[in-house]
């Protein structure tokens, strides 16, 4: 048996499953709520999920292990970034349950490299973009400001 | 809401939220080992974590493995803590640390 997973993280979104699999997957909704990342999940199994940030760079090029629409996905997880390069892929995988008229989303992200950097990146990131995740899903506005936004405004305060 | 401040008004339950933040994925025998309270009382804490989604359970083989959800807290935050004020509340919480290291 493969060690306990890492993280699990739940969140009740008041959407169907459909919805909330579109939200996953689709570029032009996760831009919204993501951190202003466009992140391409819709493929099969053995095919790539991509992801850019709010520049237009890629920063994930990981493939699919399991997709089953609306119900489960589960792809690699390795951040294109300089630093984390040589890690083991970890692994991420998205479970979609309806109750009644809701979904309850969970996620598991295990399976990370001894001693792995994203580690500790994931526990504070997850819970933010599962949050904003809820309330665009829900309201129609995500939460977070997507990194552009909070540079800009940095910029704009070192200014004054 | 309510159920995530009623579940976290108990000094028990934050402690075994501080257990797993030390250690994610524990079984409840586990989380009993090293505590002064009986197994029944801390498997009522746990089904009162889990209601109010600030503890995850999964199953794996004939094991329940219980792990921190800060999900509902973080929506707590984004509620009354504003975009802008973050970072600067994350300035003095990192103040307040690094003065508190220096008076140990």
């Amino acid at each position: 048996m493969s060690e306990k997973p890492k993280f699990v993280y739940v969140v009740y979104i008041a959407a169907s499953p459909e919805k909330v699999w579109q939200a996953l997957t689709d570029p032009d909704i996760t831009e919204k709520y993501w951190f202003g990342f466009r992140v391409a999940a819709n493929g099969k199994a053995g095919e790539r999920m991509t992801a850019t940030d709010s520049k237009g760079k890629v920063v994930h090029h990981d493939p699919i292990i399991e997709s089953d629409p609306p119900r489960r996905l589960s792809y690699a997880w390795q951040p294109l970034y300089k630093d984390l390069q040589g890690e083991r892929p970890s692994r991420v995988t998205f479970e979609l349950t309806p109750l009644r008229d809701q979904t309850r989303l969970t996620i598991i992200h295990d399976e990370f490299d001894e001693g792995s950097k994203i580690f500790g990146l994931i526990s504070k990131g997850w819970p933010a973009v599962l949050s904003s995740l809820k309330s665009f899903v829900e309201t129609g506005r995500g939460l977070q400001p997507s990194f552009e936004e909070e540079a800009a405004r940095r910029a704009a305060e070192d200014a004054a | 809401m309510d159920d995530v401040f009623k579940a976290l008004a108990d000094a028990s339950r934050r402690e075994l939220l501080d257990r797993l933040r030390a250690e994610n994925g524990q079984t409840l025998s586990e989380l009993c080992a090293r505590l002064d309270m009986t197994r029944q009382a801390v498997s009522k804490h746990l089904a009162v974590l889990e209601n109010a989604n600030l503890v995850a359970t999964m199953r794996q083989g004939r094991e329940k493995l219980h792990y921190l959800n800060p999900v509902p807290i973080h929506e707590i935050a984004e509620r009354w803590i504003g975009k802008f004020e973050r970072s600067r509340l994350q300035a003095l919480s990192d103040m307040k640390q690094a003065l508190e290291n220096r008076n140990e």
